[in-house]
């Protein structure tokens, strides 16, 4: 079943074309890989694909309706995002900042905090034990699976999620990794904005490569990390150990 | 004791409070009356001395401290949850200033001999004014371009009125002006109450609309809109807060003039005490503004020894102390 889908979208900001003709579909039960060099456009192409701007040309479609034609609280009921860099969250409780997901269902307050999303959701993330501690005083890793219980509390069938793991350790970068492996399994489909591309080649279906605004290549991880064009994406030679692409030395 | 009932009993205290002080306020003043005697002659239509100064004098100044109180601290609330910063207060929007204009063109054009009203009147057609330039500046921008509109309409309004207390010709007038913009609700009547009335009202009711949205934006503007809430646009949050915070608190600065500090510092002590949640600190900032004016008026009226001190000028000396003290204890949780 196909749950998001975005069609030659384009976005130009002044003369500057952000995003190129991308396209991309996610159907249920999978985890695609958005990738790219810095400054490809992939935010920008996640923000068109949250709803939260809307494109010059093409369409963005969620459960085949378009983006355009549908309401703000209705789309919030579909779709998650977890933006790259939330800040520092203000001293709240963790409970009642993961509770917030529960707003597009029209829930706040003490309703929200008991609603049974958010203890599953704290449970999953392993935050249950934190979650009377305030926000603000959460490592780097914590902050992580907090923004991610949010977004479950929401209980959508689509996240998307924009460099989730960028601050992260090896250890924290690797359970963020298993926890939307395992959201996949339950049936969710999820986008996730990725410079690891070794967690990238052993945790999702598919890679979506950008470069310039547009998707140059799409597939299978293996299929996407050639030789070639990682040296003309990323101006980076590669090494493989068994099924990982590893970026080894720099061609430029 | 879970955030929510620690939310309920703090409003009950702090309403208990207001009540408390809204009847002192009203039993207590320079001239000593019999408080029942006077309250049965008003609830009997007898148009005695006492119940002349209960209802004219004493009344509307109490319900006014509540309002112009209650206003700047749910204004200051409602502000610094949208800007999430904790230094944004009612001022920055830049329509006091706007306000403070509209009264001092009164005072210069001597209009204020006509009626009671024309001042008040002059203060809130300069706040509406102030109000329409800075939505129409700010227009789907986002906080910065909100902030800096502020800012230039706030200096733009202050030069305005410099150039007014320049160019006015009696030094009396000057003095009038000078004391007006201090800010007091002394001799303010039901005349004030009625003109400020509206205003608050529609924005209070605008601004607390948007408590659910305050919430999400404590994630930044990106969560709270793929939350469902549409933050700019004619119906948007942030069109919400502003409209809402422009003419309530234009409405209260044509009353009673600039007084500072209350919005401030308000939400600043109070949001420890409702687990920093900015929907749950609006009806306690409401409140407790309404409560610190109500004493501070009355203070105001107790030391009145020689002229009387300025309501605007007591926020100020007592607000800016709390306002210190925070910033030590900041600085203490810091290192």
């Amino acid at each position: 079943m196909i749950l998001l889908q975005a069609r030659d979208v384009s976005l130009r900001r002044g003369d500057r074309a952000v995003v190129s003709a991308a396209s991309l579909t996610l159907a249920q039960g999978r985890v695609i890989g958005l990738i790219g060099p810095n400054g490809a456009g992939k935010s920008t192409f996640m923000r068109l694909l949250a709803g939260l701007e809307a494109p010059d040309h093409g369409d963005v479609r969620i459960l085949d309706r378009s983006m355009g034609q549908i309401s703000s609280a209705l789309r919030a009921r579909q779709l998650a995002f977890i933006p790259q860099d939330g800040g520092t969250p203000p001293p709240m409780p963790v409970r009642a900042l993961v509770a917030l997901g529960r707003l597009p269902h029209g829930q706040a307050g003490d309703h929200a905090v008991r609603h049974p999303a958010v203890g599953h959701a704290l449970d999953v993330t392993g935050l249950q034990d934190l979650c009377a501690r305030p926000a603000s005083h959460l490592s780097g890793g914590e902050r992580a699976r907090m923004n991610l219980a949010r977004a479950l509390a929401t209980d959508t069938p689509v996240i998307l999620a924009d460099e989730p793991i960028a601050a992260l350790d090896p250890a924290h970068a690797l359970s963020m990794m298993h926890l939307f492996r395992q959201q996949a399994g339950q049936g969710k489909g999820i986008v996730v904005v990725l410079h690891d591309l070794v967690l990238a080649t052993r945790f999702c279906d598919e890679l979506v490569l950008m470069d310039d605004g547009a998707v140059i290549r799409h597939g299978p991880a293996l299929q996407v990390l050639d030789d070639d064009i990682m040296r003309v994406v990323y101006g980076v030679t590669v090494r493989r150990v068994e099924d990982a692409v590893l970026p080894w030395s720099l061609c430029r | 004791m879970k955030p929510a009932h620690q939310t309920m009993l703090l409003n009950v205290m702090l309403l208990a409070g207001v009540m408390g002080l809204f009847v002192t306020s009203l039993m207590w003043g320079e001239t000593r009356i019999m408080f029942s005697h006077a309250l049965a002659d008003l609830l009997a239509g007898r148009h005695t001395a006492g119940a002349i100064i209960v209802e004219r004098l004493r009344l509307p100044r109490t319900l006014l401290a509540i309002l112009v109180g209650g206003t700047l601290g749910l204004s200051g609330a409602v502000l610094q949850g949208y800007l999430r910063n904790p230094l944004a207060d009612p001022g920055i929007l830049g329509v006091s200033g706007g306000a403070a204009l509209g009264a001092v063109s009164v005072f210069y054009t001597g209009l204020m001999q006509v009626s009671i009203a024309a001042l008040p009147l002059g203060g809130l057609t300069g706040a509406l004014c102030a109000a329409a330039v800075l939505m129409g500046l700010v227009g789907r921008g986002g906080t910065l371009v909100l902030l800096l509109a502020g800012a230039a309409l706030s200096s733009f309004a202050a030069a305005l009125t410099a150039l007014v207390l320049n160019l006015v010709p009696s030094p009396y007038a000057s003095f009038e002006i000078m004391h007006w913009l201090m800010g007091s609700l002394t001799d303010r009547t039901f005349t004030h109450v009625w003109i400020c009335l509206p205003g608050v009202v529609c924005g209070t009711l605008l601004m607390l609309s948007a408590g659910r949205a305050l919430d999400a934006l404590t994630l930044g503007e990106d969560v709270a809109a793929s939350l469902g809430f549409q933050l700019h646009g004619p119906r948007g949050v942030q069109t919400r807060i502003v409209l809402g915070a422009a003419l309530a608190v234009g409405s209260c600065v044509a009353v009673s003039g600039a007084i500072g500090f209350v919005g401030l510092v308000v939400p600043h002590l109070l949001r420890p005490l409702v687990g920093y949640q900015p929907s749950r600190l609006l009806l306690p900032s409401f409140l407790g503004g309404g409560l610190l004016l109500l004493l501070a008026d009355m203070v105001v009226r107790v030391v009145a020894v020689g002229p009387e001190l300025q309501l605007g000028v007591l926020t100020a000396l007592v607000g800016a102390p709390v306002f210190f003290a925070r910033v030590i204890m900041l600085k203490r949780t810091v290192s």
